[in-house]
């Protein structure tokens, strides 16, 4: 584990420095890519490190071919890395330019260097860049949350609102309401952050007290049941006072129309660190992926590895939840679809979840602000409308990636 | 984990802990004791409940004049009471989660996956979606929900959750019913009709969102004999038929190439078993609305409580159907006047104990 393979960097460079072959760590397992069970990719083991890279036309061994293979794909990745940082940077560009007022494009960029209170000015700072940034930051979140989540518990259902994350933060909204009255997303995101970390660590607990610790199916079921339990309190809440069911039927939908850069200020600490740890874990999760005697033979921490995997879950899930509401969909549909580019090592799964996160976001965003013009439809309801068909399509495509 | 104990032919079988062969003549079958004492203390818990559904109330009657009244006497407010009101409701909530627990036990047999429920796979979502239009558009847009709504919830809802498991299955079929493949759909239509829900929600005014949360609560406030007998006559329908199914659910459990060594049609098997509980899921949320969390934790609770490797199918239906009623006597006595609905404290009275069951495992179990 002390071979960090991200920076953590969110904008995509960093994680490409994990492509080099894996170094020898203290990990017995040399240079040995864990893939994970069954899926059917060649087995994708690297080169040994003091190997040098031969030039094209040299020794045609098996090895070299192999080889060979293995730089196609791993510049297939990077391809996609590339695509994906570029298709960022032109949602943030549109997700800037195009709103409900009409601004042109040259407007757009003088109020961009310029300081002067115009309306326009106003309307790309206090409305569109702010909202920008905390599109790109929960997608990031929670694409990246559901990836780690699917990961350790090894189930391709497992999401921040299956395994009660975001009900602990819905209840944790909705007693705000109920007892003091608070309304406002700035009033939330301690209750809303609160919520989610404690219900993260009830579920983690629960599911690891039992004899054998942790197993997959032991987190997913606590995760269930802890689920099923906030929810219930939540709707009676929500039951018995109207004022909470306004509120609630509203956060519950989720926007990421942040018009306070306050907002994002107080919650980008905590989520810039769950997307270091969790960018972090991915190789204890290739090695979790084997199996937990595997695992501990190969030299992991399993219980270190899994804590600081929970840990990047409640924090990632806890501030994206805090900032925009429950954005449901991310964290489920986005690690599936970036398991179908990048293939099932975590080391690439998590930065492409993390960065199809952003986009899917910004995206089904940008398409709500302009199919319903001058109103919206909220980013939650949008991207299902938009990802899902693209999902189910992908999902029906021959070569299936299974977990 | 539950081999049976394979002996040279003409040796005395050995006798293993909990389990009694039972032998007449050319046929003999093993009678496993746990799941049996599992299924006696749930049948005899949801007997006990029952009758305290029955009795129990704003206006209690003794457990005689209960029985009175069922074989035709009592007078004539016991009669309404328990006649007209309390027992169309118990048997409502009996039905419905019998339907739900078997429903689960199905679809988590089939899929292998503990987390799959006709919920998460879109069902139970697509019947609530589809009830949810029909509430909040028929006050303001009359025209065509309003006649849908005369139609009545329990149609619209039955009709939308199979629709949803057709799609799920159609979208899912490539050449064959691939498990994994049918949950990734099943994720994806579970999302779509959740999100189109929520966005019916905010769109409505507050009274009919009002309105719909309730119903995608689920409550058996005011079930009468209507809606009994189409859950009831499904049921008499589909669980034996499910339970004839029960063979190829244990072929199933392995990989596709084995089961078809095993003889059976692997894909008829699949689509058939998971229609059915798709078929039954929806049937419940016609009849209660959508109850969630039974189909989800009673076959994993039946599964811990009597120690088998799967689901099993009538301990779950019989679990399930004891969540509920215990679920609907406890919301009607504890909190009378506060109408809760059945579905939330079928969660507040199901969850501790699966929690409780996680934290002391019995058996590690692989789904």
């Amino acid at each position: 584990m002390s071979r960090s393979s991200a920076t953590g960097d969110p904008s995509g460079s960093g994680p490409a420095s994990s492509t080099s072959p894996a170094p020898h760590d203290e990990s017995p397992a040399g240079g040995r890519r864990p893939e994970t069970l069954p899926a059917p990719t060649e087995r994708d083991s690297a080169p040994p490190p003091e190997r040098v890279r031969r030039p094209d036309g040299t020794a045609r061994s098996e090895r070299a071919t192999r080889s060979d293979r293995l730089n196609s794909r791993r510049r297939g990745r990077l391809l996609g890395l590339g695509v994906l940082c570029c298709l960022l940077l032109l949602s943030c560009a549109l997700s800037i330019l195009i709103g409900a007022k009409l601004i042109p494009p040259g407007a757009v960029v003088d109020a961009l260097f310029a300081s002067s209170r115009t309306e326009n000015n106003v309307i790309i700072y206090e409305l569109r860049i702010p909202r920008t940034i905390a599109g790109v930051l929960a997608g990031s979140a929670l694409g990246l949350a559901g990836a780690l989540m699917q990961g350790y518990t090894r189930n391709p259902i497992a999401a921040p609102s299956v395994l009660g994350i975001t009900q602990g933060a819905g209840l944790a909204v909705v007693l705000a309401v109920f007892t003091m009255g608070i309304t406002g997303m700035l009033g939330f995101i301690w209750f809303s952050f609160a919520g989610a970390l404690i219900s993260a660590l009830a579920v983690f607990l629960i599911g690891s007290i039992g004899k054998g610790g942790a197993t997959p199916v032991a987190l997913a079921l606590a995760g269930a049941a802890i689920s099923a339990l906030l929810q219930a309190l939540t709707s009676a809440l929500v039951l018995l006072d109207r004022q909470s069911l306004d509120t609630y039927r509203f956060w519950k939908v989720g926007s990421i129309a942040v018009s306070d850069m306050g907002l994002i200020q107080r919650v980008l600490p905590f989520l810039l660190l769950g997307l270091v740890l969790g960018l972090a874990s991915a190789p204890g999760l290739n090695a979790l992926s084997l199996g937990d005697d595997m695992a501990a033979a190969l030299g992991h921490n399993v219980a270190r590895s899994r804590a600081i995997g929970i840990t990047a879950i409640a924090v990632l899930v806890g501030s994206a939840v805090a900032m925009c509401g429950p954005i449901s969909f991310v964290g489920l549909i986005v690690p599936h679809i970036a398991r179908y580019f990048a293939g099932p090592d975590h080391r690439w799964l998590l930065p492409f979840a993390a960065l199809g996160g952003s986009c899917l976001v910004l995206l089904a965003d940008l398409v709500g602000r302009i199919m319903a013009r001058p109103s919206e439809i909220q980013v939650g309801v949008m991207l299902a409308m938009i990802g899902a068909p693209f999902f189910i399509a992908l999902v029906r495509r021959r070569r299936l990636m299974r977990l | 984990m539950t081999e049976s104990v394979r002996t040279p032919v003409g040796a005395p079988a050995a006798r293993v802990r909990g389990r009694v062969p039972l032998r007449v003549g050319p046929v003999s079958t093993v009678l496993r004791l746990r799941p049996l004492v599992a299924l006696l203390g749930g049948l005899a818990g949801l007997l006990l409940v029952f009758a305290c559904d029955l009795a129990l109330g704003d206006y209690p009657i003794s457990p005689l004049g209960v029985l009175r009244t069922l074989f035709g006497g009592g007078d004539a407010g016991e009669r309404l009471v328990v006649l007209q009101l309390r027992l169309p409701r118990a048997l409502t909530g009996l039905l419905v989660g019998a339907a739900l627990g078997l429903s689960g036990a199905i679809t988590q047999a089939v899929v292998r996956n503990p987390l799959a429920s006709p919920d998460l796979l879109g069902v139970t979502t697509g019947a609530g979606a589809a009830a949810t239009a029909v509430i909040v558009t028929s006050g303001t847009l009359g025209g065509i929900s309003g006649v849908v709504a005369s139609l009545g919830l329990p149609l619209v809802a039955l009709v939308g959750g199979i629709v949803t498991a057709v799609l799920v299955g159609l979208l899912a079929y490539r050449g064959g019913v691939d498990s994994f493949r049918l949950v990734l759909v099943g994720i994806g239509m579970n999302a779509l009709t959740v999100n189109a829900t929520l966005w019916l929600l905010t769109v409505g005014e507050t009274q009919d969102a009002g309105r719909a949360m309730v119903w995608l609560t689920g409550s058996l406030n005011a079930r009468d004999w209507d809606n009994v007998v189409p859950v009831g006559l499904a049921l008499l329908v589909l669980v034996p038929l499910s339970l004839l199914g029960s063979h190829a659910l244990g072929a199933l459990q392995f990989d596709d190439d084995t089961v078809r060594e095993l003889g059976v049609p692997v894909n008829i098997a699949r689509g058939a078993l998971l229609l059915g509980a798709a078929v039954l899921a929806s049937l419940a949320t016609a009849a209660a609305g959508p109850i969630a969390f039974v189909a989800l934790a009673t076959p994993q609770i039946a599964l811990r409580t009597a120690g088998t490797p799967r689901p099993p199918l009538v301990v779950s239906m019989v679990f399930g159907a004891l969540l509920v009623v215990g679920a609907d006597l406890v919301s009607r006595t504890l909190f009378g006047s506060l109408q809760l609905p059945v579905g939330i404290v079928t969660a507040a009275l199901g969850a501790p104990y699966l929690i409780y069951l996680l934290v002391h495992r019995y058996r590690e179990v692989q789904t």
